[in-house]
């Protein structure tokens, strides 16, 4: 076929609109932030949720449940798209409400930079979210991350901040290299980028086996890291500290379900084939991020470094999930394990966004409420903030009836079906492990006399969301059934392995 | 061994053996030498592909890029430019084989009529073919939504780069005229009434 020959199809942008609609008012919202006195800097503030609540309503308005592709096969709508990407509106429309006070305690992040910073890296979680095919996985990885790195070093005159950003940026550049590697030793391995023809060559048997699996090695490897799961998690607890708390809730949240679509996309959809050998990998990666998170964890004084181990701890749980999908070729196993996964990764950000938000809450102008000690005596200072710190902790430790504990629940009903009974021993051991440190808080919060007795000032819709992020974390706890059917009527539409 | 195979053999293991001293070696100047190699040995191999525009825009780029960033590193070191002179005999055996072995694989590439390395399993294409063209197709219809996305990337760039280092709106220290023509002889000039001090 020659050049002239080749049809190009005007890609159907209708399907796209959310993400042109996000970056045409993230680019608005730049120009404005330029043209508007400091005096009214909320302009900048109430654009970007106005963009994330415009965004929701565009995704909800052109979600149909199938699958379409756009940008000649580039793009991918699909339901497990739409309601990651509604989760992910959610959870950064919670972040920026949550460090609103806390952004303007502190004049150097009280420029509108970080409001647009924060839009494009929702763009870039938008593009790796219906992402098919390597290049735009890889393109949103970057968006996302640039974003951050810049967002992470925002305080800068902080050294801890400013040595947060470098370490994150420099591993981060080896973590994509890591990962263009491993794809392009997949191109060479089976002539494509594009994630639904791959998995359909690989189906029918083409591709070289050896180059597929050493790409799948970096693959493997570039996600891990992009995930925060042991060995690739060195940079997840100094970031975590470093960045200012307000960046910390972000990356705490968002990106990990970004991160999760990516699995989905990469792993699940394009080399369902090579599951054996990805399987074994992300087993290992599992068990270590629960040995090693949990322990790690356990020695923290900073409540900041610890919730970046059990963030650690998580996402090893979470992966659990998704290494034991595939038992022959019964798509049953399939939807239980990978949706039991979506609901773990979607309950954990749901509690870690309660979490850092009570932290958010403790800090002030000129003070950072960083240490477990800094939590001492909540319940006498503000009773219902501990009781919804201490529901935050209970739910990631597991502790029926939360949230948490249905999520590692189904996660451990998809591995002992697997057959691997001693896996889902060692997760609950570590799970164990965990749940020491979670208590020690709540302990803190309620049997500590309190150090300082500064009243803990908040606006009413940062009460208000705050209140509803506990409740939620209660209620799916009661009930979580809906929650679950969603996920896995989601991703029963979207994983092309059952088509 | 085919000479086709042996040419690609050859440019990859100096890119190879390139990329790792760039990455090992503690001397900035030897290092960015080793990379301009990395980058000639990278284009050689696209050469063979058949990409001339690709090839032509990593020298152009990459090399004309990595020649600033490398006056960048002297500057921001502050290298001292008498104690790199005084070393100009010490780098040239270096400087001298990084030459020689980019003339080698100019010589190999562009003498590729020659030996004959152009014909193979590349696809041939027909006369007055452009490759700028090709690229410049496929970036603005097939890889339009990546290419829009790499521009935000760069836009990302950008306001990060400013949030990060700007740091006050007027540090500069340029002139307002229109404040200029209003200033008024007291704002500059005060006039003090001193009690006249007592010769003895």
């Amino acid at each position: 076929m020659t050049l002239a020959e080749m049809q190009f199809v005007l890609p159907e942008l209708r399907i796209a609109s959310a993400e042109i609609f996000v970056l045409a008012m993230t680019c608005l919202i730049l120009i404005v932030d330029l043209f508007v006195k400091d005096k009214r800097r909320t302009l900048v503030y109430v654009l970007t949720q106005l963009t994330l609540v415009g965004a929701a309503a565009t995704t909800m308005a052109v979600s149909t449940g199938d699958i379409s592709y756009t940008f000649s096969n580039m793009f991918v709508s699909d339901s497990m798209g739409d309601t990651l990407k509604l989760m992910v509106y959610l959870s950064v429309f919670a972040v920026l409400l949550y460090s609103r006070t806390y952004v303007l305690d502190r004049p150097q992040m009280a420029k509108g930079e970080f409001y647009v910073l924060s839009l494009f890296a929702t763009l870039g979680m938008m593009v790796m979210v219906s992402a098919n095919h390597f290049l735009t996985v890889y393109i949103g990885i970057e968006l996302l991350s640039l974003s951050l790195y810049a967002m992470v070093g925002m305080n800068r005159d902080s050294i801890p901040s400013t040595e947060a950003s470098m370490k994150y940026f420099v591993l981060g550049a080896l973590a994509s290299g890591l990962l263009l590697y491993g794809m392009s030793m997949v191109y060479g391995a089976t002539g494509t980028l594009e994630i639904s023809t791959l998995s359909a060559g690989l189906l029918e048997g083409q591709g070289n086996g050896i180059i597929l699996a050493f790409g799948l090695v970096f693959l493997v490897s570039g996600i891990a890291f992009k995930l925060g799961v042991v060995p690739f998690h060195m940079w997840i607890p100094d970031v975590y500290h470093g960045a200012p708390t307000a960046v910390t809730l972000f990356i705490a949240s968002a990106p990990k379900l970004a991160a999760f679509a990516v699995v989905i996309r990469v792993l699940v959809n394009g080399l369902i084939v090579a599951s054996h050998d990805w399987q074994i990998m992300l087993l290992v990666l599992s068990v270590l991020s629960m040995a090693v998170g949990n322990f790690a964890a356990v020695a923290q004084t900073n409540i900041k470094r610890m919730l970046a181990y059990s963030a650690i701890s998580h996402m090893g749980f979470m992966l659990l999930g998704m290494a034991t999908g595939v038992i022959g070729r019964d798509a049953q196993f399939v939807v239980n394990a990978y949706s039991s996964s979506m609901f773990y990764v979607v309950t954990y950000v749901l509690s870690s966004l309660g979490a850092f938000g009570t932290i958010l809450l403790l800090s002030r102008a000129g003070f950072e409420a960083e240490e477990i000690s800094d939590f001492s005596g909540l319940n006498k200072r503000n009773s219902w903030y501990a009781a919804i710190m201490m529901m935050m902790m209970f739910s990631m430790a597991g502790i029926p009836f939360f949230v948490g504990f249905f999520a590692k629940f189904s996660v451990l009903q998809a591995v002992v079906v697997a057959g691997h009974l001693w896996l889902a021993l060692a997760a609950v051991f570590f799970s164990l492990v965990g749940a020491y440190y979670y208590l020690r808080v709540v302990k803190v919060m309620y049997f500590d006399p309190p150090a300082d007795n500064t009243p803990i000032k908040a606006p009413g819709e940062v009460k208000l969301l705050m209140s509803a992020n506990g409740l939620a974390v209660a209620l799916i706890g009661i009930s979580p059934n809906a929650l679950m059917i969603l996920c896995a009527t989601s991703l029963n539409d979207s994983i092309s392995f059952f088509r | 061994m085919e000479f086709r195979t042996f040419v690609f053999y050859f440019l990859s293991a100096i890119l190879v053996f390139a990329a790792l001293r760039v990455v090992t070696l503690r001397n900035p100047v030897h290092a960015a030498l080793h990379l301009v190699l990395a980058f000639f040995s990278a284009s050689g191999i696209w050469i063979l592909l058949q990409a001339e525009f690709l090839a032509i825009a990593l020298i152009l780029v990459y090399v004309g890029a990595v020649m600033v960033l490398f006056l960048f590193v002297v500057m921001l070191l502050d290298i001292n430019l008498d104690r790199l002179r005084e070393g100009f005999w010490s780098y040239l055996p270096l400087g001298a084989i990084v030459a020689l072995l980019i003339v080698a694989e100019m010589g190999l590439v562009l003498g590729g009529m020659y030996w004959g390395i152009l014909e193979g399993d590349v696809p041939q294409v027909e006369a007055g073919f452009s490759n700028v063209q090709a690229v410049g197709r496929l970036l603005f219809t097939e890889y339009v939504y990546p290419f829009e996305l790499a521009s935000v990337v760069l836009l990302v760039g950008i306001v990060a780069a400013t949030a990060l280092t700007l740091r006050d709106k007027r540090k500069s220290k340029s002139l307002s005229p229109s404040e200029q023509v209003f200033v008024k002889a007291k704002d500059r000039v005060r006039v003090l009434q001193m009690p006249a001090e007592k010769n003895d």
